[in-house]
């Protein structure tokens, strides 16, 4: 009776919490069995795992649905000390660039991999935006698995939508620049000079990528893209704005046209070309990077060659069809048969039909050419538009019913409609300033339409305030029934643009737990105590180094001096589930190392003062973690301390002196 | 009206929650005495050894050693074990392994190895012991041969030939 009154309270306090904190104009969003439809009792699982992509921050975030609860921040093109991610030795390689290291990016985009169009649990993809890259994330681990590097690109934005069976994975140029020799020319020379590629990476069994093939491509900007699936599998679309090929204030500049573009790549095409050897090989560079599960290390390579495809000469490759006022988002309804283009500017939602596009391009039903390219009728491909849907149409997913829920940015608000008789059927107001938004499975042909999440830009006045930076956010509505219900806000970390969920039975199943000490393969593991040790190699100092609940092995060392550099290699012995530990050392210029149950990691070392120093462990790990500590004697240059190191190793004890008298 | 929704809300998930069967069966798991350690023996009479909570209920020991499983024994100790457990005596992290297999049965022994949480939580034998150590002996994931052979190493370094 007492548990069941403390929850009866714990739900009324989220319910007054809710009537409390909502702004007065949105008294009516939320009704009261909201917090009912949101609970997720402590100890009990999500329904779905919800993959966030994290903006500005560069990571990509783990929820659960419907609870909004953050499971993990998985860190993919930023570093983390927290997780030693980017200053461990063995994950620097991951943020290798064609620039050298960089701990820093934009990642926009997240994608679930699929089989025959449906997620299968095996991989998320993310973009990075500023230095052109793609990251694969193993959900297995929930870490970076690889991340491979875009050239001939800028502004990786189109980015990393895939095909059907996990094919490929596209990247493209936001930022059309100068390629190649001719690099170093005028701005203004934009129209002349500057030009877009798209990329076609190629994923492997295993999931490890290469460039396939790149397109070279009209100087405009490439902004989002989806793959055709069913029928229009072999297709891909990307939206496209700047025709106007402006080069300054694009807010005005490349707001001119009535029309920009979608353009449908017909990549199967591209393959026959490419296979026909009239690829031209292009001399670039760009490293790939790949973590290795059984070193538990990366590796970072530079790669010299890629192969462009130039579909103004070699034609049936790209189409593009005009859609209205700067398209943003460009989405592929569950069928394939439905291509749905977004203007940002736009106050109607267009609907392109593969059927009728193939017959516009069978019929040559062209209004022109654009640097080469065939411009299709924008009647001959339509299926029809959505009237006065809101202001500023950006994503829109899908529900599998035949409906389609598109965000207004301008407007605030998620829209439901109808695909084949673009009747509006609902609309929700968002808290605010809506990007894109998620339906569990929503981009795939097979969504499990349950919940819509919309991820907002702006959240103002939703959240207590925290000075001039604010909280961004999620809104999660239930759609089950016929109206979209607000059932929680969350607040998310970074900037929210893409996301995508999964039934999380999917990827749950398959978590690991620990890695096998057995099977590490480390240069520098100790398997065991009896392996521990410390090793001299000119002003290089390596320690082979054990940790368990809860010692280090060896935790005394001595003999190290100024101008060494000290590599801690430290292996966790434990083989339990939920057992890091952590290592960090007095003045370290990094970061701490988080070591799981079974793996190896190195911290680099060098330190700048005599002294003796003491190394810990970070994470709380039994009843004696405070005891578990070590220390390091750092001599002067030229000391003729010896190197030696141990474990337990107590002074003899003094012999008392006999009293005298 | 917007009151009596919220009420009804929580009416239901009280309702929900509190009649949720698995939750009755965690709250009993966490309540109920300690399980019954003591294995009958083949002739139905209960033995005073307790072969501890587990999959292991009957190993056959021979009274001579198997040195090829001691060895794959010492293998494991040195990577997975040592860390904590010294084969003298002395207590370390854990309890010396000097005798070790003269005060327990192996089944208990195999299934604490492998079984740990559990035995940790309802043995009185473990429990006892974690009392003396205060750090809950981490499961590190050894096979059940691992087991074996690992206890095949404790009877040669309590002088099993």
């Amino acid at each position: 009776m007492t548990k069941k009154t403390f929850i009866g309270l714990a739900v009324l306090a989220i319910a007054l919490s809710y009537t409390a904190c909502k702004p007065k104009d949105a008294s009516t969003a939320v009704s009261g069995d909201a917090a009912v439809k949101a609970y997720v009792p402590p100890g009990k699982y999500d329904e779905f795992y919800n993959f966030v992509s994290g903006g500005f921050s560069g990571q990509m975030s783990v929820y659960g649905l419907p609870s909004g609860r953050l499971f993990r921040v998985i860190p993919v093109f930023s570093v983390d000390p927290e997780k030693g991610y980017g200053y461990s030795e063995e994950s620097k390689p991951m943020l290798n660039t064609s620039n050298g290291f960089i701990p820093w990016d934009d990642l926009h985009h997240t994608e679930l991999s699929q089989t025959n169009g449906e997620i299968d649990g095996r991989w998320v993809f993310g973009n990075a935006n500023n230095t052109p890259r793609v990251a694969r994330i193993d959900l297995k681990t929930f870490r970076t698995a690889e991340i491979i590097e875009l050239p001939n690109s800028a502004g990786n934005h189109s980015s990393p939508f895939i095909t059907e069976n996990t094919e490929y994975v596209v990247a493209g140029t936001r930022f059309s620049v100068p390629m190649g020799d001719n690099s170093d020319v005028a701005i203004d020379t934009y129209k002349k000079n500057f030009k877009g590629t798209v990329s076609f990476i190629s994923v492997g069994k295993a999931g490890e990528m290469d460039i396939a093939f790149q397109l070279m491509l009209p100087g405009v900007n490439f902004d989002l893209s989806h793959a055709g699936k069913g029928p229009s599998h072999g297709w891909f679309f990307f939206s496209c704005y700047n025709t106007e090929q402006a080069n300054t204030l694009l807010e005005v500049n490349a707001s001119q046209r009535d029309k920009d573009f979608i353009m449908a790549v017909n990549w199967k095409k591209a393959e026959e070309y490419l296979k026909a050897g009239k690829g031209v090989k292009k001399q670039v560079k760009y490293v790939h990077n790949i973590w290795d599960e059984a070193t538990h290390s990366a590796k970072s390579e530079l790669r010299t060659e890629v192969t462009v495809l130039d579909p103004a000469v070699l034609k049936d490759i790209c189409y593009f069809i005009p859609c209205p006022k700067s398209p943003h988002g460009c989405d592929v309804d569950p069928t394939g048969e439905y291509i749905v283009g977004s203007g940002k500017l736009a106050a109607l939602i267009p609907v392109f039909s593969f059927t009728k596009m193939q017959k516009a391009i069978a019929d040559k039903a062209f209004e022109g050419d654009f640097e080469g390219i065939p411009v299709i009728k924008y009647e001959a491909a339509l299926h029809g538009e959505v009237q006065k849907p809101g202001l500023g149409p950006l994503h829109t997913e899908f529900d599998g019913k035949g409906n389609a829920y598109t965000t207004f940015f301008v407007s605030s608000e998620i829209v439901k409609w109808n695909i084949k008789d673009l009747k509006v059927l609902d609309r929700a107001p968002t808290f605010y300033s809506v990007g894109h938004l998620c339906i569990p499975g929503g981009d795939s042909k097979k969504p499990s339409p349950k919940y819509v999440i919309a991820y907002n830009k702006i959240t103002k006045d939703r959240y207590l305030p925290t000075g001039p930076e604010l909280a961004q956010s999620a809104q999660i509505y239930d759609i089950s029934g016929d109206k979209m219900q607000l059932i929680l806000d969350f607040p998310t970390i970074g900037e929210p643009h893409y996301a995508q969920a999964a039934p999380a039975e999917l990827i749950s199943k398959n978590s690991t737990k620990i890695y096998k000490i057995e099977e590490n393969k480390n240069p520098f593991v100790a398997k065991g105590e009896k392996e521990t040790k410390v090793v001299r190699e000119g002003n290089k100092i390596h320690v082979y180094m054990t940790s368990i609940r809860s010692h280090f092995s060896p935790d005394n060392i001595e003999g190290v001096k100024l101008g060494d550099e000290v590599y801690f290699h430290v292996t966790n012995l434990e083989q339990d589930w939920d057992v890091p530990h952590g290592f960090a050392v007095k003045g370290a210029n990094n970061a701490e190392l988080l070591i799981m149950p079974g793996e190896t990691q190195t911290l680099k070392w060098v330190p700048e003062k005599v002294g003796v120093y003491p190394m810990y462990c970070t994470d709380f790990c039994s009843a004696l973690h405070q005891e578990m500590q070590g220390y390091i004697r750092v001599s002067p240059a030229g000391s003729n301390v010896p190197l030696t190191f141990s474990l337990g190793k107590l002074p003899a004890p003094e012999v008392a002196a006999p009293p005298t008298k | 009206m917007k009151k009596i929704l919220i009420i009804t809300g929580i009416a239901a998930l009280i309702f929900g929650c509190g009649s949720s069967d698995s939750e009755k069966k965690d709250a009993s798991a966490t309540n109920e005495p300690a399980a019954e350690t003591k294995a009958p023996a083949a002739d139905g009479t209960t033995s005073d050894v307790s072969r501890g909570i587990g999959k292991f209920t009957k190993v056959e020991v021979s009274p001579t050693l198997d040195v090829q499983m001691a060895d794959a024994g010492q293998k494991v100790f040195d990577v997975k074990c040592s860390a904590c457990h010294k084969l003298t005596e002395e207590k370390l992290v854990g309890p010396g392994w000097k005798g070790v297999t003269t005060r327990r049965a192996p089944e208990w022994v195999m299934n604490f190895a492998t079984n740990t949480e559990e035995m940790l939580a309802k043995d009185p034998a473990a429990q006892a012991q974690l009392e003396i150590c205060l750090v809950r002996m981490p499961n590190q994931s050894l096979t059940d041969d691992d087991a074996r052979h690992v206890y095949e190493f404790m009877r040669k370094n309590d002088g099993v030939k």
